[in-house]
C-alpha cells in the first residue's frame, strides 16, 4: 500500500521503519531539513523536505495514488489541515491523524477527521494503569461501535467484593472478558465466579457507561 | 484572533467605528500594538482553544477573523468558529495562494496576502 506520512519525528520516523518492514511503500513529509537529512540516512531515499498542508509538496508526494495518510506531528493544526486536504481535495480513503491536546479529538471530529489517536490520552491511561490507583483505566477504543476495553480493578471494599459475576449489575452493554486474580491463572469467567478485593478484569462497556462501571467496582 | 500590526490595525478601526471588539493572542506583548484609547478587550489565550472561544464571547460575535502568521492555525480558528460557534462570517489569512481555493471550499472566506499583493503590483505597473 502507498502510504504517505506527515511529520518526520520520532512518532514519524519507527511508523515509516514499521510501515516499510511490512513492505508498504512509504513517503515522509517533514517540515525540518536537518530532520530530513536524518531520515534518509537511516531509512533511504523517503523524505519530502516541506510543509504538508501545502497543495504543490502533496502533489510532489504523488498524493492522488495514496490509499492512505497519516499526520502525526506535534501540532494539531497543522495535522488537521494536512488530512483535510489529503480528504476533501484528494479523496485520500483513508486519513488518521495524531491529537496532541486532548480536547482536540471533538474537534477534529466536527472538522471531518474522525480517525484520531490522542496520544497525551493514551500515554497517560496506560500510566494510570500502571499506578494501580485508578479503579478504571481505558486500554483501547473501538470508537465507530462506541466501545472501549478497558481495565477494571476491584476495589478494598467495592460493592463488588465477594459477589458473584451472575449477581453484578454491570451497565447495560457491557461484559467481562477476562478475570485476572492475583497470582493465579487468569480466566474467561462464568456467572458464579466470586470476584475478590484486587482481581483485574479485562471489560467491553459502551463509551457513555464508564461512569457507572467504574460506581461498582470503586473502594469504598 | 492575533494582534499583530494588521490585528490590532483592524481592532482600531473596528473600535473607532463603535464595533465591540475583542481581540485575542497568545502573547501579551502584542496588545501593546493597541493605541491607547482601544475600548475593546484584549484576551490573553489560545484561539484554536473551544473554551478560550467561549470565554471570550465567541457565542455572541457576528464575526471573527483568524490573523495569526500561521496557516493552518488560522484555518483551524476559522473552522472552530464556523463550525462549532456558528459565527455567521468568518474570515482568515491564509498566506498559500493554492489553499485559499480550499477553504473558500468549506465556506471560509480566506483570504491570500500573497495573491492580493500581487494583484496589486500587476495594476500597478499596468497604469
Amino acid at each position: 500500500m502507498y502510504v504517505i506520512v506527515v511529520g518526520g519525528g520520532e512518532v514519524g520516523y519507527y511508523l515509516c521503519k514499521q510501515l516499510l518492514g511490512e513492505g508498504h511503500e512509504v513517503v515522509v513529509i517533514e517540515k525540518d531539513a536537518k530532520m530530513c537529512e536524518h531520515i534518509e540516512e537511516e531509512l533511504g531515499d523517503i523524505c519530502l523536505h516541506g510543509d504538508a498542508s501545502e497543495i504543490t509538496i502533496l502533489n510532489k508526494a504523488g498524493i492522488t495514488r495514496a490509499e492512505m495518510i497519516i499526520a502525526v506531528t506535534g501540532e494539531d493544526e497543522d495535522n488537521l489541515a494536512a488530512c483535510q486536504v489529503a480528504k476533501q481535495k484528494f479523496n485520500v480513503p483513508r486519513v488518521i491523524a495524531r491529537i496532541n491536546t486532548p480536547r482536540d479529538e471533538k474537534i477534529f471530529a466536527k472538522l471531518g477527521v474522525e480517525r484520531t489517536v490522542d496520544a497525551v490520552g493514551l500515554i497517560s491511561e496506560h500510566i494510570k494503569a500502571e499506578t494501580m490507583l485508578f479503579p478504571v483505566t481505558r486500554l483501547f477504543s473501538i470508537r465507530d461501535r462506541g466501545l472501549e476495553v478497558v481495565l477494571v480493578r476491584v476495589g478494598r471494599n467495592s460493592s463488588a467484593v465477594g459477589k458473584p459475576i451472575g449477581e453484578l449489575s454491570l451497565p447495560l452493554g457491557s461484559v467481562i472478558s477476562l478475570v485476572i486474580p492475583q497470582g493465579e491463572e487468569s480466566e474467561i469467567p462464568t456467572e458464579d465466579v466470586v470476584l475478590k478485593e484486587g482481581n483485574q478484569l479485562i471489560c467491553l462497556v459502551p463509551t457513555e457507561n464508564i461512569g457507572s462501571l467504574q460506581a461498582i467496582f470503586k473502594e469504598s | 484572533m492575533g494582534c499583530g500590526r494588521i490585528g490590532a490595525e483592524l481592532a482600531h478601526l473596528l473600535d473607532d467605528e463603535g464595533h465591540k471588539v475583542t481581540v485575542i493572542d497568545v502573547d501579551s506583548d502584542t496588545f501593546d500594538e493597541l493605541p491607547p484609547d482601544f475600548s475593546g478587550m484584549a484576551f490573553l489565550g489560545d484561539a484554536t482553544d473551544e473554551e478560550i472561544l467561549r470565554k471570550a464571547g465567541m457565542e455572541q460575535a457576528d464575526a471573527f477573523v483568524a490573523l495569526t502568521r500561521d496557516d493552518e492555525r488560522n484555518a483551524m480558528a476559522a473552522q472552530i468558529a464556523k463550525q462549532i460557534f456558528n459565527v455567521p462570517r468568518v474570515l482568515c489569512r491564509i498566506y498559500d495562494p493554492l489553499r485559499e481555493d480550499f477553504y473558500s471550499g468549506l465556506g471560509l472566506e480566506a483570504i491570500s496576502p500573497t495573491r492580493v499583493f500581487v494583484r496589486l503590483l500587476k495594476e500597478r505597473l499596468g497604469e
